[in-house]
C-alpha cells in the first residue's frame, strides 16, 4: 500500500470520527409544549418574556436567582428559572432563545440569548424611536 | 423641498467617488485579464499600464471616499445616516474611527481599502506575475465597490451606500420640516460595547489579515492561467506568511478584547464568529506548509492550490455567515440582516470566487505535477504533510459545526448546538493541539527525503526528557482543577500539556543544535514556539481557570451537574453581593466595595472594590489593590458591563460588576437628626450607638482624599454596631474660597450618614446629624476569576508573529537592514499592544 493511501484512509478516519461525534451532540429547538415532552433533556426554547406576569429578581436578596415567564410563538407559557443574574436588556428583548432543561413545570435555564432590537442599532425602528425622543 | 442647513455636496462627492472605483476596478480587471492572455510582450505591456492606471484611480477613489466618511463623522453632519447613526458630540476622539469600523459599510470600505495597499505592493514587486495576479485583486474590488454602491438597478438596490441621508432612510414628523436639523441636537453614537481602545485597532487589523488571503489564492490563480504550475509557489510564500502573521494576530487580538472588555469570562468562546475568522487562518497555515514543502522538495503542490484556494474561500463564506443574519440564534454577536438584496450580493461574491476557481484547479487537476516517488516515513516533508492535513481538517471540522444554521436552512432541519458548546469544539482540538504539538516538535529534527534515525533520536531526547521532567513537576505541583469533563478529558489536557511544551523545548533547542543559532533562519522554529507557547498557555490558563465569586445559599439546592471527580454538586450560583464597605472573602482576597464614581461619558459608572490579601501567619495585608470596573446605566434599566483585571507577571484577577442598582433609582425621603455632643458624649441610633471620641483641627491627612485648601476640622466618630461590629467615621468641615463645605461620611454597613452640621452658638459642643435610612444600602453584583499564567497566551502569541514575520523577512529576500527595522517595529508594536496598553 502507498503512503499516500494511508493519509487518504487516516484522514477519512478523523472525519468520520469527528462526524459522529458531531452527530451525538445536536440539541434541538422546541416549543414549550415539545419541550414538555422532553422532561429533562437539554433543549432550546424560542420565546419571549411574557410581561403580564411579574418578574422575580431581587438582587439585594440572591443576585443568581432570577423567575420569569416565558411565551412561546403558540401562546404556551412556562415558568422560567435561571440562576444567575438578570441579562441587561431582558425586558427589552423581542425574542430569547433559553437554552436549558425542562423540569416538570418549570424550565431550568443555563443560558440566555437575547435578541434586542437595539443591540447593533441597524434595526430602523430603533433608529425612528431615538428620533422621536430627541426632539 | 429646500431643507436648511444640509451640507449635500460631500455625499454626492462620496458618491461619485464610490462610482469611480467601481468602474475603474472593472476597467482594470478586464485589462489586467487581457494583459494576462497576450503574449507579444509589447502588447501585453501597453494593457498592462492601462490597468494600472485604472488600479490607482479606483485606489484614489476609495481613499477619497474613505475621506468624505471621515469628514461627515468628525463634523457631525448628521443629515447622514452614517454620522447620525454612529457619532455622537459626547465621543472622545479616538473613538472616531471606530465609529467608521461599526458600520457594515465601513468595515467592507476597509476591506477594499486594503485590498488597494496591497495591490500597490503587488504591481511594484510581482514583475511577470501582475497580471493574472491583479486580475484577481482588481475583480475583487469590483465587489467590494459594489457592496457600498446603493444604486437602483431595475428596482433592486445594489448595496448599501455610506452617504444615504437621514431623512430618506427614517421615518419621522421632523423630517417634514425644513428646519429638522436644528431638531436633531446628537448622533446616537457608538455602542456602548465597542467604546474601547480594541476597537480602534483590532478591525483594520482583522482586516487586512483577511484582505491579505486573497494573495496567495491570486497567485494559485495565475499558476494555472499561466500554465507554469509550480513558479507561483516561491513569490506567493512571503505573503502567506504575512497573512498567516496578520489574521493570527487580529484573531486574538479579539479574544484580548473579548477578555479585557466584554463579559464573557474568557478570551474564547467558539462562537461562530469567532470561528468564521479562525478557519481561514488554519487553512492558510496548512497551506504555507505545503508551500514550503513543495519549494524543498516538489511534494504537495495539489495540496498548496487546494489550501491557498480554500483559505480566501472561507473568507468570503465567512462574510456570508457573519453579515448575513443567518447565524442568527447562534451568536452572541448578532449581526443584523442586511436586506435580502444584500443578502444576495454578497452569496454572489461568494460563489463568483468560489466555483471557477475550484472548477479552474478540477480541471486541471491532471496537469499539476506531481513526483512519483512516494515520500519516506522519516521524511520532513512526509510528517508536514500530516500536520497541515490535520489543521485542515480541524478546519473542516469547525466550520462544518459552526455551519449548522445553514445546514437547517438547506436541510430544513432544527438541530440546535449541544448543552455545552465550548466543550464539544474543546474535546476535538485538544486531540489536535496533541498532534501538532508532538509533530512541531519532532518534524524539525528531521531532514528532507530521509533521515538517518539513530542521530536524531540522539538530537531528540535532551528536549523530551526536559518537556516530560517539567510537565511532570506541573502535574505534581500545579496540578489542573478542571475536572468538569471527566478523568479522560483530563488525561488529554495533560498529555497536550506535554505535547506543547515539548514543542517549546524542542523548537528553542533546535535553533541552536539544529540553525546553529543562525537566527535569520530561525523564523520557522521561533514560529511554532510561539504558538505551542500560547497553547500551553491555553491549557494552563483554562484548566486553572479559579471563579472566587461563588456564594452557596442554604435555602435552594441548584438542579446542577454532579462533578464527576469530586462527586460534588457544581457550584452554579457565580455572583456574589457586596454591599458597600462590607469586606467579604473571595478566594484569596478578601473584597470591599468602596465607592462609585462617574465616569466621563453620561451613564458611566465605575465601581471601585478594594481587593487584600492577609498573609495567614502575621495576619498583615500582603497585597492590596484596587479593581474599578464600570458600568453604563442607559434608559430603561439597561446596563453594558466592562470588566477590569489585576495583572501579575503569573496570574490575572478578572471582575465585572453583572448586577447594578440605578443609583437614583430610589429617592432617599428620610431626613436628618442634629444632635449636640461634646468630646466623649454618646448618640443612639436604631442598631447601636455612637461615641464622638475627638476633634481635629486641620489633620494632615483626610479619608475622603480631598486636598484642604483652607482650615478644616474632622468629627472622630466609633460607632458600635450590632454583634459587636465597631466602624469609624470622620465627618469633615473645610472652609475654602467656596464657603463652608460640609463632607458628610456614611457608614453603608449600618445605614449611617453622618454630618459636621456645625458648632452651637456657645461653641462648646459639636453639632452632629445622624440620618438613618433602610433604603440605602448600596451594593453589586459581581463575577470574578483568577486566570492564571494568562500571559503566555500573549507571549506565544507575540512571538509566533514574530517568527512568522522572520520567515516572511528571509523568504522574500528583503535586505537586513529593512529587516531588521521591520522586526523592531513589529515586535515593539506588538509587545506593546498586548503585555502593556490596558
Amino acid at each position: 500500500m502507498k503512503r499516500s493511501h494511508i493519509v487518504i484512509l487516516v484522514a477519512i478516519a478523523i472525519a468520520i470520527g469527528a462526524l459522529i461525534m458531531l452527530s451525538v451532540d445536536f440539541s434541538t429547538y422546541d416549543t414549550v409544549a415539545s419541550a414538555r415532552q422532553k422532561q429533562g433533556k437539554y433543549v432550546h426554547l424560542i420565546a419571549r418574556l411574557d410581561k403580564s406576569i411579574p418578574m422575580d429578581y431581587d438582587p439585594a436578596k440572591n443576585p443568581n436567582y432570577l423567575a420569569f415567564s416565558a411565551k412561546d410563538s403558540l401562546g404556551n407559557v412556562t415558568k422560567v428559572v435561571y440562576h444567575n443574574t438578570k441579562p441587561a436588556e431582558l425586558e427589552q428583548s423581542e425574542r430569547i432563545v433559553l437554552k436549558g432543561k425542562m423540569q416538570g413545570d418549570v424550565f431550568e435555564c443555563s443560558d440566555i440569548l437575547l435578541k434586542c432590537p437595539s443591540k447593533y442599532k441597524d434595526d430602523k425602528k430603533a433608529l425612528e424611536k431615538t428620533v422621536g425622543e430627541k426632539m | 423641498m429646500q431643507f436648511e442647513g444640509e451640507h449635500l455636496w460631500i455625499g454626492q462627492l462620496g458618491h461619485i467617488f464610490i462610482l469611480i472605483a467601481f468602474t475603474a476596478s472593472l476597467l482594470a480587471s478586464i485589462a489586467y485579464f487581457i494583459a494576462s492572455r497576450k503574449n507579444d510582450a509589447e502588447e501585453k505591456l501597453s494593457w498592462i499600464k492601462y490597468a494600472r492606471v485604472s488600479f490607482y484611480v479606483q485606489s484614489i477613489a476609495v481613499a477619497t471616499v474613505f475621506g468624505c466618511i471621515f469628514y461627515i463623522c468628525s463634523h457631525h453632519y448628521l443629515e447622514y445616516l452614517y454620522a447620525y447613526k454612529h457619532t455622537s458630540k459626547e465621543l472622545e476622539f479616538k473613538y472616531l474611527l471606530a465609529c467608521i469600523w461599526e458600520d457594515q459599510s465601513g468595515s467592507f470600505l476597509l476591506w477594499t481599502i486594503w485590498h488597494c495597499v496591497l495591490g500597490i505592493l503587488l504591481i511594484k514587486k510581482t514583475k511577470e506575475w501582475e497580471a493574472p495576479v491583479m486580475t484577481v485583486v482588481s475583480f475583487a474590488q469590483v465587489f467590494l465597490a459594489l457592496m457600498i454602491m446603493g444604486v437602483y438597478i431595475f428596482g433592486t438596490k445594489i448595496g448599501n451606500s455610506p452617504f444615504v441621508l437621514t431623512r430618506n432612510e427614517i421615518n419621522g414628523p421632523i423630517f417634514g420640516r425644513t428646519d429638522y436639523l436644528s431638531l436633531i441636537k446628537d448622533g446616537v453614537g457608538l455602542n456602548v460595547l465597542l467604546r474601547n481602545y480594541w476597537m480602534v485597532i483590532h478591525p483594520p487589523i482583522l482586516f487586512l489579515g483577511f484582505a491579505s488571503t486573497i494573495v496567495p489564492f491570486a497567485f494559485a490563480y495565475a499558476g494555472i492561467q499561466s500554465k507554469r504550475f509550480g513558479d507561483w509557489v516561491k513569490p506567493a510564500l512571503p505573503y502567506a506568511l504575512f497573512s498567516g502573521a496578520v489574521l493570527g494576530v487580529g484573531i486574538m487580538m479579539g479574544g484580548k478584547w473579548a477578555y479585557e472588555s466584554l463579559s464573557f469570562g474568557g478570551y474564547w468562546a467558539w462562537d461562530p464568529v469567532e470561528n468564521a475568522s479562525l478557519v481561514p487562518w488554519l487553512i492558510m497555515i496548512a497551506g504555507l506548509h505545503t508551500m514550503v514543502i513543495f519549494k524543498a522538495t516538489g511534494h504537495s503542490l495539489k495540496a498548496s492550490y487546494l489550501f491557498a484556494i480554500l483559505s480566501f474561500v472561507f473568507v468570503l463564506y465567512s462574510t456570508f455567515l457573519t453579515r448575513t443574519g443567518i447565524l442568527g440564534d447562534t451568536s452572541v454577536h448578532a449581526f443584523t440582516e442586511a436586506g435580502r438584496a444584500m443578502n444576495i450580493l454578497i452569496l454572489s461574491f461568494l460563489t463568483v470566487f468560489t466555483i471557477p476557481s475550484l472548477v479552474l484547479f478540477i480541471i486541471n487537476f491532471k496537469n499539476i505535477p506531481v513526483i512519483p516517488k512516494e515520500e519516506t516515513t522519516s521524511s520532513r516533508e512526509f510528517w508536514m504533510f500530516i500536520g497541515s492535513l490535520v489543521f485542515f481538517l480541524s478546519a473542516l471540522f469547525i466550520i462544518a459545526k459552526t455551519s449548522l444554521p445553514v445546514i437547517n436552512s438547506v436541510f430544513g432541519t432544527k438541530l440546535a448546538p449541544p448543552e455545552d458548546v465550548e466543550f464539544s469544539y474543546n474535546k476535538v482540538m485538544v486531540l489536535v493541539a496533541i498532534i501538532i504539538g508532538l509533530l512541531s516538535a519532532i518534524t524539525q529534527y528531521l531532514k528532507y527525503k530521509s533521515t538517518p534515525f539513530n542521530t536524531t533520536l540522539k538530537k531528540l531526547a535532551i528536549p523530551t526528557l526536559i518537556a516530560a521532567v517539567i510537565t511532570a513537576l506541573l502535574a505534581v505541583f500545579y496540578p489542573f482543577t478542571y475536572y468538569k469533563q471527566g478523568p479522560g478529558f483530563l488525561g488529554a489536557l495533560y498529555v497536550a500539556l506535554f505535547a506543547s511544551i515539548y514543542s517549546v523545548v524542542a523548537n528553542a533547542g533546535y535553533i541552536w543544535t539544529g540553525l546553529h543559532g543562525k537566527l535569520k533562519s530561525a523564523g520557522g522554529s521561533i514560529a511554532h514556539l510561539g504558538f505551542t507557547l500560547m497553547i500551553a498557555g491555553m491549557l494552563v490558563s483554562a484548566g486553572n481557570k479559579e471563579v472566587i465569586s461563588t456564594e452557596k445559599f442554604k435555602d435552594f439546592e441548584i438542579p446542577m451537574g454532579i462533578d464527576p471527580l469530586t462527586k460534588q454538586q457544581d457550584v452554579a450560583a457565580e455572583n456574589i453581593n457586596l454591599i458597600r464597605q462590607v469586606s467579604k472573602k473571595m478566594g484569596p482576597y478578601d473584597v470591599t466595595y468602596l465607592n462609585d464614581s462617574a465616569g466621563h461619558e453620561t451613564g458611566k459608572r465605575f465601581y471601585h472594590l478594594l481587593f487584600q490579601r492577609k498573609d495567614p501567619a502575621t495576619k498583615k495585608i500582603s497585597e492590596s489593590f484596587v479593581l474599578s470596573p464600570d458600568v453604563y446605566l442607559m434608559k430603561n434599566n439597561n446596563m453594558s458591563s466592562n470588566p477590569d483585571t489585576k495583572n501579575y507577571l503569573s496570574h490575572d484577577v478578572f471582575t465585572y460588576i453583572s448586577y447594578a442598582l440605578n443609583p437614583d433609582r430610589e429617592k432617599d425621603t428620610t431626613t436628618f437628626k442634629i444632635h449636640e455632643v461634646a468630646e466623649g458624649d454618646t448618640i443612639l441610633y436604631s442598631k447601636g450607638f455612637m461615641v464622638l471620641d475627638s476633634v481635629t483641627k486641620n489633620p494632615a491627612t483626610n479619608k475622603f482624599h480631598i486636598p484642604l485648601t483652607g482650615p478644616a476640622v474632622t468629627a472622630n466618630i466609633t460607632i458600635s454596631g450590632e454583634e459587636n461590629m465597631q466602624y469609624k467615621a470622620a465627618p469633615m468641615i473645610l472652609i475654602d474660597s467656596l464657603g463652608i463645605n460640609q463632607i458628610d461620611d456614611t457608614v453603608y454597613a449600618q445605614n449611617l450618614y453622618i454630618k459636621f452640621a456645625g458648632i452651637t452658638a456657645d461653641q462648646k459642643k459639636l453639632k452632629i446629624a445622624v440620618k438613618e435610612s433602610d433604603k440605602m444600602i448600596d451594593f453589586v453584583t459581581l463575577k470574578a476569576y483568577i486566570f492564571p499564567y494568562i500571559n503566555l497566551v500573549w507571549i506565544g502569541l507575540v512571538v509566533m508573529a514574530i517568527g512568522l514575520i522572520m520567515s516572511m523577512i528571509s523568504r522574500a529576500k528583503i535586505s537586513s537592514k529593512t529587516g531588521a527595522a521591520i522586526l523592531v517595529f513589529v515586535s515593539v508594536a506588538l509587545f506593546y499592544m498586548f503585555m502593556l496598553a490596558n
